[in-house]
């Protein structure tokens, strides 16, 4: 197939590969090493797009990630992806590629009737027009807002996963970001002088500018060469720096290459963060685009971007060009193009005179000094140029079948002001560049304002020894091979740029061609008030595209400089955020998707609960048995929770959280962190106990038991261990920092099972022959050490189920043994395992709180637990528990609910109200099952002055169930309330 | 993201710290009274500039450090055991 743009050899193009690919339904053919935007020119694609709000004809603009327009979806197996930049895209065999944003065709599009109505859509019309009624916006406006504009589609085919990325983590001692000639030259210093470098480069290949010029190919290759041969330099490719974190880490996505993905299984980005001691920044200059109505025809494209697709890919922009430049470095891309045998149509310079413009008419091309295009004519491509002299104002037409344009050229400097370097006015380069903090790097080369290859190389050199002396290394003498041989830059005598922003004329002039906004559009933005440049930016959403208006950002600002009457200077610079680039989701997420989106923590018995046929529940990071049983519903539950109130059950509460607190000042210390009072505790006891905020609202709650007399352990509720051990720690080391105590998390070293229910003792006795289980001999909240099953552990006596009990504590390697031994210990009375949902009917019924009534608003008095708090003695949270408004009488009490009528259903989350004000809520039903001991549902409410209420008749609603049910408010305690079996 | 030179542990990532706060105003003595408890729990400074605060290497070696760090620039200017006498040394 023909390829007509393709004209010359390009430095990265395979001639020998050709690869065939799709876009919008048409069979292409490119080259290996093309991206889809140089494979398109190369087959004479102009239009690739529609323009976001005006559905404009949409050509390429330049040759890189700072792409506005040619944005196109991948259709690939995994379904379609939006918004991948053509410019940087690499072109594969079998690529199907679409354009975007176009209904039905991207040459026949009916969204386009937005550019006719552009006068009535400036900026700001959506706030000011979709008004009222307020209904509207979010089920009419928005939709068919969001249908007309906006870009790709993203679409998935169901059940298929997105393609895996990578999280990796660098530690280096600088950072280059660039490995042009001044970041490949700065990092051969700095490794020729034994640092660690890592240097990173969004494009293919080294070399940056100096890709652009054959001269410098053998210092190209000589210097990556050696670098390659520097154990202590790593050159990463295709890896763009996203985003500077400061003290030293950086994000920087890798893209890997067709061949790198597939001998990596698939895998397509890598993430990295990198930490440096030092960043050397020499991210090169960005050329900007001129103002001047029609200057988003199909066909305008950045001057430097038309020299990049020759010399890289040989493909011609067009046959016949015009140039449209205010310097001189722009003119390479006329004498590339006309030693490769492309004739200008002319070059139009708004510069008076340039030595460029003497050289071009020397080689035969016309060159218009002075002079301004004042509009294109076409409206797919470029037909004709119009073209307007300063003084003479004669006024006359060029053909021409694409226009090159160049505003001069702007230094990078997103990652350096994210790193708090203010922005400085740079008059002869008209821009601005960062000043960075010596203690964070250096800025170099064209993104400090030095162009120039040579100048470059030479001031990466000098930064990069600026870097080695604040690091106090010696640098080496890198340069003594004639390595760093240069060619000389162009003339020294080249004339200087003079600041061309905008050509006033009639029509759309844009600003950012990503977000479609005009430079007409800065001036209403000004004019109605939004003066400054973040307003104005988020007024008309100038730079809020995912290409942050990179090539007209600066022109924005002139816009804007000038409708205010000040200096750009004044108005200063968008402010570029991270990320530099976009990014996929997938590449963020990493690995860390799927089951390896967070840890998952299994019990030491997981296994054995699995074989029993568990269903497991994720419970935090847990996975803890809900019920051992196939069927779902509430019977298998309550058959559970029932064999515990007839006769026994056993279940696995490994997860309890377990702090060990050792040391002579124990003691004195549970003292200041509970609200109760544990010095008093006797060896071999156990007793329940609160703790507090300094706040004065429950953190937590859980058994402590004496083990000796300096030997305490806390257990913790599952949910609260990591967060109650961090209070604990925070407390010693700081208000009781004069105790000598120590705390470990022992939580995963312990595997704990509770036995439950009135046969529990006669279970659990046979496996503690050496203690004595009698009642007197070991009562209630009793706790000791003892030989479990042969195995060294802890026996405690409490209850969470309101029954006689037993927990067991075990090393978390013996969880087995111990419990198939009280399994087999057991089946005389047919005891079984119970899971979570049981074990919540079971503490329902006798009252006890968990997470859902320590909810982090509730207090002790709250719960009904405020005889708890000691009277003397500080503590944690005794000043502030105090406070009027949390003892005041309407708060949200707990009390214990059952509906009037047995049969109906407690809702969990209802809302209580009064019968006679029903959509007051007095508060809700924070825990509910379906008893075992009583007929019908059980609950635990929050309810205002619920004490007070105790057996009042109120409704509980559902609004979600649509349900309204009467409640009788009962004391929380509705199972045994003297605690005879606890103790019997 | 700050990276805290935990003199325990070395250079470690914030994402290992929990933060704890302003570490220039103690708890109040037990008599101190409820605005004084009120004040210690409730009413902190916005500084912009030099900030003393607690971090506790709850990954990590779970010491509690103070830390001055600019509120601006995030530069860390001293990191140091919450107590002086503290009954561990650093290892190094």
């Amino acid at each position: 197939m023909a390829a007509p743009g393709r004209i010359a050899s390009g430095a990265l193009t395979d001639p020998a590969r050709p690869l065939e690919f799709r876009f919008d339904g048409r069979a292409l053919q490119g080259l290996a090493g093309d991206t889809v935007a140089s494979a398109l020119l190369a087959n004479g694609v102009r239009q690739v797009a529609r323009s976001f709000k005006y559905h404009r004809p949409r050509g390429i603009v330049t040759a890189g990630p700072e792409e506005p327009c040619a944005l196109v979806d991948v259709i690939g197996i995994g379904g379609r992806e939006p918004n991948q930049l053509a410019t940087t895209l690499p072109l594969q065999a079998g690529l199907v590629t679409e354009s975007q944003n176009r209904w039905p065709t991207l040459r026949f599009d009916l969204g386009a009737i937005n550019d006719r109505l552009g006068r009535f859509l400036p900026a700001g019309f959506y706030y000011k027009t979709f008004m009222a009624p307020g209904w509207a916006w979010e089920r009419l406006y928005e939709p068919l807002i969001r249908r007309a504009a906006g870009l790709g589609r993203l679409q998935g085919i169901p059940g298929a996963h997105a393609d895996p990325a990578e999280t990796v983590h660098d530690h280096t001692d600088v950072l280059v970001v660039g490995a042009g000639a001044c970041g490949l030259a700065a990092a051969h210093q700095l490794g020729a002088s034994g640092l660690r470098v890592i240097l990173a480069e969004q494009d293919v290949l080294p070399g940056g500018g100096t890709l652009l010029d054959r001269r410098w190919s053998p210092w190209r290759e000589r210097l990556t060469a050696a670098l390659t041969q520097m154990p202590s330099v790593r050159t990463l490719m295709r890896t763009a720096v996203l985003g500077a974190y400061g003290q030293g880490v950086f994000g920087a996505l890798e893209r890997l290459s067709p061949d790198e993905t597939v001998r990596f299984g698939g895998l397509r980005e890598r993430l990295r963060v990198i930490r440096a001691q030092r960043v050397l920044l020499a991210t090169g200059a960005l050329e900007r685009l001129i103002a001047f109505p029609g200057n988003d025809v199909p066909g305008v494209m950045l001057a430097g971007a038309a020299l990049a697709y020759l010399r890289r890919y040989g493909v011609t922009v067009g046959r016949r060009p015009a140039l449209f430049v205010n310097n001189d470095e722009a003119y390479e891309t006329a004498f590339a193009l006309a030693a490769a045998g492309i004739d200008c149509a002319g070059i139009i310079d708004s510069r008076r005179e340039s030595h460029a413009g003497r050289r071009a008419r020397g080689l035969g091309i016309a060159v218009h000094d002075a002079a301004l295009v004042g509009g294109v004519d076409g409206r797919h491509e470029v037909r004709t140029v119009s073209i307007t002299e300063l003084d003479g104002r004669r006024r006359f037409v060029l053909e021409a079948d694409a226009l090159l344009i160049s505003g001069g050229h702007s230094p990078l400097s997103a990652l350096a002001t994210q790193l708090g370097a203010p922005l400085e006015w740079r008059e002869p380069l008209a821009a601005f560049t960062p000043a960075l903090a010596a203690t964070t790097g250096r800025v170099a080369g064209a993104a400090a304002g030095v162009f120039g290859l040579a100048a470059a190389a030479h001031h990466g050199i000098a930064a990069a020894r600026a870097i080695l002396a604040d690091l106090g290394r010696a640098a080496a003498v890198a340069d003594g091979a004639g390595m760093f041989e240069m060619p000389a830059d162009a003339d020294a005598n080249s004339t200087p740029i003079s600041p061309l922003w905008e050509v006033r004329a009639r029509g759309k002039a844009f600003v950012d061609l990503q977000n479609d906004v005009t430079a007409d559009d800065v001036r209403l933005a000004c004019r109605e008030g939004y003066e400054h440049i973040e307003h104005m930016k988020r007024f008309t959403t100038f730079g809020m595209a995912t290409d942050q208006g990179r090539i007209g950002g600066l022109v924005g600002s002139a816009v804007l400089a000038e409708a205010r009457g000040v200096a750009l200077a004044d108005v200063g610079a968008l402010r570029a955020r991270p990320f530099t680039q976009p990014v996929p989701f997938a590449a963020l997420a990493g690995a860390e998707v799927r089951e390896h989106y967070r840890p998952q923590r299994r019990l030491p018995l997981h296994d054995w609960h699995e074989s029993a046929g568990a269903i497991f529940v994720p419970t935090g990071l847990w996975l803890r048995p809900l019920v051992y049983s196939a069927e779902s519903g509430w019977p298998a539950v309550l058959a559970e929770a029932r064999g515990v109130r007839k006769r026994v059950g056993v279940t696995d509460v490994s997860t309890l959280g377990k702090i060990e607190v050792q040391g002579p000042g124990a003691a004195r210390f549970l003292d200041f962190v509970y609200a109760n009072t544990f010095s008093t505790l006797t060896v071999g006891r156990a007793r329940y106990g609160i703790m507090l905020r300094e706040d004065g609202m429950l953190l937590d709650d859980g058994t402590t038991s004496r083990l000796g007399p300096e030997h305490f352990l806390i257990t913790t509720t599952t949910a609260n261990s990591a967060a109650v051990l961090e209070h604990l720690e925070f407390h010693l080391q700081t208000a009781c920092a004069e105790l000598n105590v120590v705390l470990t998390d022992v939580g995963d070293q312990w595997a704990q099972f509770a036995v439950a229910g009135p046969r529990s003792r006669e279970v659990v006795a046979p496996l503690v022959p050496g203690l004595d289980l009698a009642n007197d001999a070991f009562p209630f909240m009793s706790a000791a050490e003892a030989s479990i099953a042969g195995r060294p552990g802890r026996l405690f006596r409490i209850s969470f189920s309101g029954e006689l009990a037993y927990e067991i504590a075990v090393p978390a390697a013996e969880a087995l043994l111990v419990w198939s031994a009280l399994l087999e210990s057991g089946t005389r009375f047919d005891m079984r395992p119970y899971g979570l949902d049981a074990l919540n009917t079971l503490r329902i019924e006798k009252g006890h709180v968990t997470t859902a009534e320590l909810n982090g608003n509730t207090t002790a008095d709250d719960l009904g637990l405020q005889r708890l708090l000691k009277k003397q003695g500080d503590f944690i949270g005794r000043v502030l528990a105090k406070r009027p408004g949390l003892l005041a009488p309407d708060r949200l009490q707990l009390v214990g609910v059952r509906p009037t009528d047995r049969t109906q259903r407690l809702r969990n989350g209802s809302q209580i109200v009064a019968t006679d004000a029903r959509d007051t809520s007095l508060g809700y039903v924070t825990s509910a099952t379906p008893a075992v001991e009583f007929e019908g549902w059980v609950g635990l409410a929050l309810l205002s002055g619920g004490r007070e209420r105790i057996g009042q008749r109120l409704i509980g609603r559902s609004p979600v169930h649509d349900e309204a049910i009467e409640l009788q408010i009962l004391s929380p305690h509705m199972l045994d309330p003297e605690n005879n079996r606890v103790r019997s | 993201m700050l990276r805290i030179p935990c003199p325990w542990c070395g250079l470690r990532d914030e994402s290992e710290f929990r933060y704890r706060g302003d570490a220039t105003s103690p708890r109040p003595p037990a008599d101190a009274g409820l605005d004084a408890f009120n004040a210690y729990v409730y009413q902190r400074d916005n500084l912009r500039g030099w900030h003393t605060e607690w971090w506790l290497h709850v990954a990590g070696c779970r010491k509690l450090l103070k830390i001055v760090r600019h509120t601006l620039t995030h530069e860390i200017r001293s990191v140091e055991a919450a107590t002086a006498a503290s009954s561990t040394e650093p290892v190094r």
